[in-house]
Parts: C-alpha cells; sequence; structure tokens
C-alpha cells in the first residue's frame, strides 16, 4: 500500500487478551499520516479494542494484556519510558457516547489546556474560537460559551467533544463510532469535519456504516473475529476486494 | 352485561384481591407509622412546648439541671459534630477514593477495608465509647502525654469524642461518598485522561465535583447520626455539668442527648424535670429535622445544575 505516505501509526502482530478471552489476533498494519482511515466490521470484532491500544484507554481495564507492538512515529507506545498522559496529549480521542464535561462550554474546550499550564485569557480565547471554527461550532455558540456545555443538542455536544480534542493540538484523532448517536443532519456535519480536519491530523476511524467509510475514508480496514481481515484504499477495498470475507461484508451478505 | 372496562386486565378475581389486601396493609402501616411520628410530636411540644424559649436555648442549667436553660449542651453538641465531621469526612472520603479509584477489585487489600467498614456499620454504639477509651484516651492521649510531659491528653474530652465518633460515623461517609464516586459516569473520566490528565487530575477535577452531593449528603447523614449518638461518647469526656463552654479541645463539654440522659435518671426529682427533657428533646429533634431538610436542599440544588 501507499508507499508515497508517510506512516503514523504501525502495528505490528498486535494481540489483545481480556482475561482469557482473545480479543486481537497479531494485527499488523501501517496508517498514513494526514489521511482518514477508517475500520469496518461487525460489532464485537475488535474495532474499539485496537483504536483504545493506539492512545493506551485499554490500561484501564485491569485484565488486559497486549502482546506486539504498537509504534506512533517510530516509538512503541507501551515502552516502560513512555509517560501515557503525554502520549494522549498527541493523540486526541473523541468516542462514541461523548458527553462534555458538566462545565462551561469555555471550560470543556480548554481542560485539556489548563492541565499543566497556566495561559493568560487572550491566549485561551483564542484557543477556544479556533477550536471551534474547525470544529464548524463557532457560530452556534460564541454566543453562550460560558453556558454550559450540557445544554447542547448532541450533535452539537459531539462537535463540541471533537473541538475540545483538537485544542490540545494533537496529531492523530481517535474517532469511535463518533455518529453512532447522531441524526442525519448532525452526521453530515460529523463527516464533513472529518473531511476537512484530515489535512492537518492523522484520522482513525471507527464506524459500523459502510457508506459513511466509504465517503469519508481515504483507507479501510476491515476487521472480523478480532484479526485484520484486508486493509486497503477505500476505493480498492469497496471496488474490488481481495478477500472473501471482506466482499460478503460489504455486499451486506452476513455483518 | 357489563361491558370489561378496558383497564381490567387479564388477572384473576383471587390475585386482584391479594393485591388489594397488599395495599391496604401498606396504606395501613404507613398511617399507623405517621400517626405514632404524629403522636410523638404532639407529646413533646404539649408537655416541653412552654419550656421552649430564647432564654432555654441560651443559658446555662442551674441547681442541678433542675433548672435554667440547656446552652452548654447545645453548643457542645454543634462543637462536637464539627470537630467530628472535620475529622471523618476527609478521612471516609481518602478511603472511599481508595476503593473505588485506587484499587483493583480483587485486591486483598480493598478487600479487607471493605469487610472492615462493613463490620464496623454493624458494631454497637458502646463498643466505640470502648475503644475510645482504649484507643484514643489510653493509647494515643496517654502516650503523647508521656512524650511531650502535658497532662492534657490522657482524658476524655471533646477531641476523643469527636475522635471517637468520627470512626463511628466512617461507615456511613464511606458508602455514601463511594456510591457517589460509582454514579460519575466512565465517560466523564475517560474523556479526561484522553485528555492527557493524569489520574489524580482526573479525580480532582472531573470525578470530586461530581460527586460533591453525595460527599455533602454522606458528611450530614454522618452529623445526624453523630449529633444524636449519646452511648460512644459516655465515657469519652462528656459531662453533665459545665460552669463555661470548653476553651479548648481537651476539656470535657455537655451535649443535648448526654443531657437528656441525666435530666432522665440522675436528677434529684425526675418527675420535676420532665418539662425540660421535652423540651430538650424538642431541640434535639429540630436539629436533626434542619440537618435532613438542608441534605434534601443541597441534593436537589446540586442535580439540578
Ligand atoms: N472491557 C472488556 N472486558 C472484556 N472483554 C471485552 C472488553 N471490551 C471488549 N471486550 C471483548 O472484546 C471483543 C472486541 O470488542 P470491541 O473491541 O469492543 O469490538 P467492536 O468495537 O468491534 O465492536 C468483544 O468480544 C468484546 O466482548
Ligand atoms: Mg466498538
Amino acid at each position: 500500500m501507499a508507499k508515497e505516505l508517510a506512516t503514523k501509526i504501525h502495528s505490528s502482530k498486535f494481540s489483545v487478551h481480556y482475561g482469557s478471552k482473545q480479543a486481537l489476533f497479531d494485527v499488523t498494519l501501517d496508517i498514513p499520516e494526514r489521511r482518514v482511515t477508517a475500520f469496518i466490521g461487525p460489532s464485537g470484532c475488535g474495532k474499539s479494542t485496537f483504536l483504545r491500544s493506539i492512545n493506551r484507554m485499554n490500561d484501564l481495564i485491569d485484565s488486559v494484556r497486549n502482546d506486539g507492538r504498537m509504534i506512533v512515529d517510530g516509538i512503541d507506545v507501551y515502552d516502560r519510558l513512555v509517560d501515557v498522559a503525554v502520549l494522549r496529549r498527541k493523540i486526541g480521542m473523541v468516542f462514541q457516547k461523548s458527553i462534555p464535561f458538566p462545565k462551561s462550554i469555555f471550560e470543556n474546550i480548554t481542560y485539556g489546556l489548563t492541565l499543566n499550564e497556566r495561559m493568560s485569557k487572550s491566549a485561551l480565547n483564542d484557543v477556544v474560537e479556533s477550536s471551534l471554527r474547525k470544529s464548524a461550532l463557532w457560530d452556534e455558540v460564541k454566543d453562550r460559551l460560558q453556558h454550559s456545555a450540557m445544554g447542547l443538542s448532541g450533535g452539537q455536544q459531539q462537535r463540541l467533544c471533537i473541538a475540545r480534542a483538537i485544542a490540545i493540538n494533537p496529531e492523530i484523532l481517535l474517532m469511535d463510532e463518533p455518529c453512532s448517536a447522531l441524526d442525519p443532519i448532525s452526521t453530515a456535519k460529523v463527516e464533513e469535519l472529518i473531511t476537512e480536519l484530515k489535512d492537518t491530523y492523522t484520522i482513525v476511524l471507527v464506524t459500523h456504516n459502510m457508506q459513511q467509510a466509504a465517503r469519508v475514508s481515504d483507507y479501510t480496514g476491515f476487521f472480523l473475529l478480532g484479526r485484520m481481515i484486508e486493509f486497503d484504499r477505500t476505493r480498492t477495498l469497496f471496488t474490488s476486494p481481495s478477500v472473501k470475507e471482506t466482499e460478503d461484508y460489504i455486499t451486506g451478505r452476513f455483518g | 352485561m357489563t361491558l370489561p372496562s378496558p383497564f381490567s386486565g387479564p388477572h384473576p378475581l383471587s390475585r386482584r384481591v391479594v393485591g388489594f389486601f397488599a395495599v391496604m396493609i401498606a396504606v395501613t402501616a404507613t398511617v399507623a407509622i405517621l400517626g405514632v411520628i404524629l403522636g410523638m410530636m404532639a407529646e413533646f411540644v404539649t408537655q416541653g412546648g412552654g419550656e421552649l424559649s430564647w432564654a432555654f436555648l441560651t443559658e446555662f442549667p442551674r441547681n442541678s439541671n433542675m433548672e435554667g436553660g440547656i446552652w452548654p449542651a447545645l453548643a457542645g453538641t454543634t462543637l462536637l459534630v464539627l470537630l467530628m465531621t472535620l475529622m471523618g469526612v476527609p478521612i471516609g472520603t481518602a478511603t472511599a477514593l481508595y476503593l473505588s479509584e485506587f484499587a483493583r477489585k480483587d485486591a486483598w487489600f480493598a478487600r479487607t477495608v471493605r469487610f472492615a467498614v462493613n463490620t464496623l456499620a454493624g458494631v454497637p454504639s458502646i463498643v466505640f465509647g470502648l475503644f475510645g477509651v482504649g484507643f484514643f484516651i489510653q493509647f494515643v492521649g496517654v502516650g503523647l502525654d508521656a512524650a511531650t510531659g502535658s497532662v492534657a491528653l490522657g482524658d476524655g474530652s471533646l477531641l476523643w469524642s469527636s475522635a471517637t465518633l468520627a470512626v463511628l460515623t466512617l461507615p456511613v461517609v464511606i458508602v455514601s461518598v463511594e456510591e457517589a464516586l460509582r454514579a460519575v459516569p466512565l465517560e466523564l473520566r475517560e474523556a479526561s485522561l484522553a485528555l492527557g490528565a493524569t489520574r489524580f487530575q482526573t479525580i480532582t477535577k472531573v470525578v470530586l465535583p461530581n460527586a460533591v452531593s453525595g460527599i455533602l449528603t454522606g458528611s450530614i447523614l454522618a452529623v445526624g447520626r453523630g449529633a444524636g449518638e449519646v452511648a460512644a461518647i459516655m465515657f469519652v469526656g462528656v459531662t453533665y455539668s459545665a460552669e463555661a463552654l470548653p476553651n479548648a479541645v481537651t476539656e470535657k463539654f455537655m451535649h443535648l442527648g448526654y443531657h437528656l440522659y441525666v435530666l432522665a435518671t440522675q436528677s434529684p426529682d425526675v418527675e420535676k424535670t420532665l418539662p425540660l427533657q421535652y423540651a430538650t428533646t424538642l431541640v434535639l429533634l429540630g436539629l436533626t429535622f434542619t440537618l435532613n431538610f438542608s441534605a434534601i436542599i443541597i441534593r436537589s440544588r446540586l442535580r439540578r445544575h
């Protein structure tokens, strides 16, 4: 694949166990920089597990055990010297059920920024504005930045969570079914947003919606039962898949 | 022939009869309980209401507690409860934080702590009193006195009573704070961690602020429990008469519940003090009621935000 593109994330024979249950089997793949890479596959096949392994969110689960390597920018994220907090600032994440913090819109955006450093009010204002503009939310909320974020609609909340993630200027954005709880109009907005953001960020998008993967992604990986079955350019994968299971899945013969 | 009502379900008559009696029993029980409570209140008010006055609340007792007010007992109870809260709530919150945020569920230490907390909740209060004597007074107090050459700590006092009550109310605090911590959605914690927050930052900036209502409720429940407790402080610093309010936490103090006990059992003429007893009871009840009521208000306020 993609010889001309730099690899941002590289996994090699990456496996995950939850206790005695294996969720990922020897996943090897290269995710290109500044492109949208989508993961599709039936639910329970390990898409979230793979995504959460990239920024080590799975560390939170007591029973998890990993094997193999997960390399981001040439560094194994599971290396003992890696500071997880620093790693996660570089790799933003947007969740399926993202709820804003029960704080103001402004505080939601500045949360990550003000964790470790003091910033001037005007610098914070700038970041809030630019993050909200990038996430196409500025016009809708610019007059009520001090209001609680809980008052936003579901679609606005999800875009706020995207704004919150990009406010700390990550290089990678992981999105785990970010539209699955949204109505079609909000979904369209988020998809448009993803397309705009890919010039700046390496985006990895998990979706159960094949049309969405086809619409917004450059590369697509098909997961099945914990294995990476096929990984290719999105167009190639959807028009001429080389593996029988992929073809069965995208033509709706199972899943 | 009557048409079946659209609301009469397919239940046979027998089941409906059983249901009817179940509701009747529940209603009767509720009415009976309400009746008992109202009857008691009426009794307290008619018998003791006449004694209630500003003077009763603000004056010292006179003539071996046979006359006068309850000011030192009221003040002593308040001080006791305040100190107890200052000691118990931070420790209880820290324990709850450890149990719900840091400990692995299968860790033997966490299991031991949990077992100890549950056991503590079932221990009779008098045992806490004896523990207070043995541990706080004899061991800590006498030990510190010996080490520092003072004599202030080796005897019952406001300090050791508060400490004893703090231990007694610890399970209440731990359980309600832990419940509140568990109610903070996992999504919020994950969102914080995913933004590069450490575990500690996540706890102070996201988890604790969202558990404030639980911490407050736990504190108030503990205060309510501690305010009415007599047996546990009987041997660790309460006194039946005081010339002045305590000047230091190492002094003895008077207490509403204990005052009531003294009036009812140790007075030269118990019959004569009955109105005083009822009035004291009213104050104690009023205090508990105010506490519970403010707990409800605080909770609903916080929930709205
Ligand atoms: N916290 C967990 N503990 C145990 N098993 C889990 C946990 N999370 C996921 N799994 C299991 O791992 C497999 C992959 O799950 P997941 O990565 O969530 O799949 P997907 O996102 O593709 O739906 C599933 O079989 C699921 O049951
Ligand atoms: Mg998933």
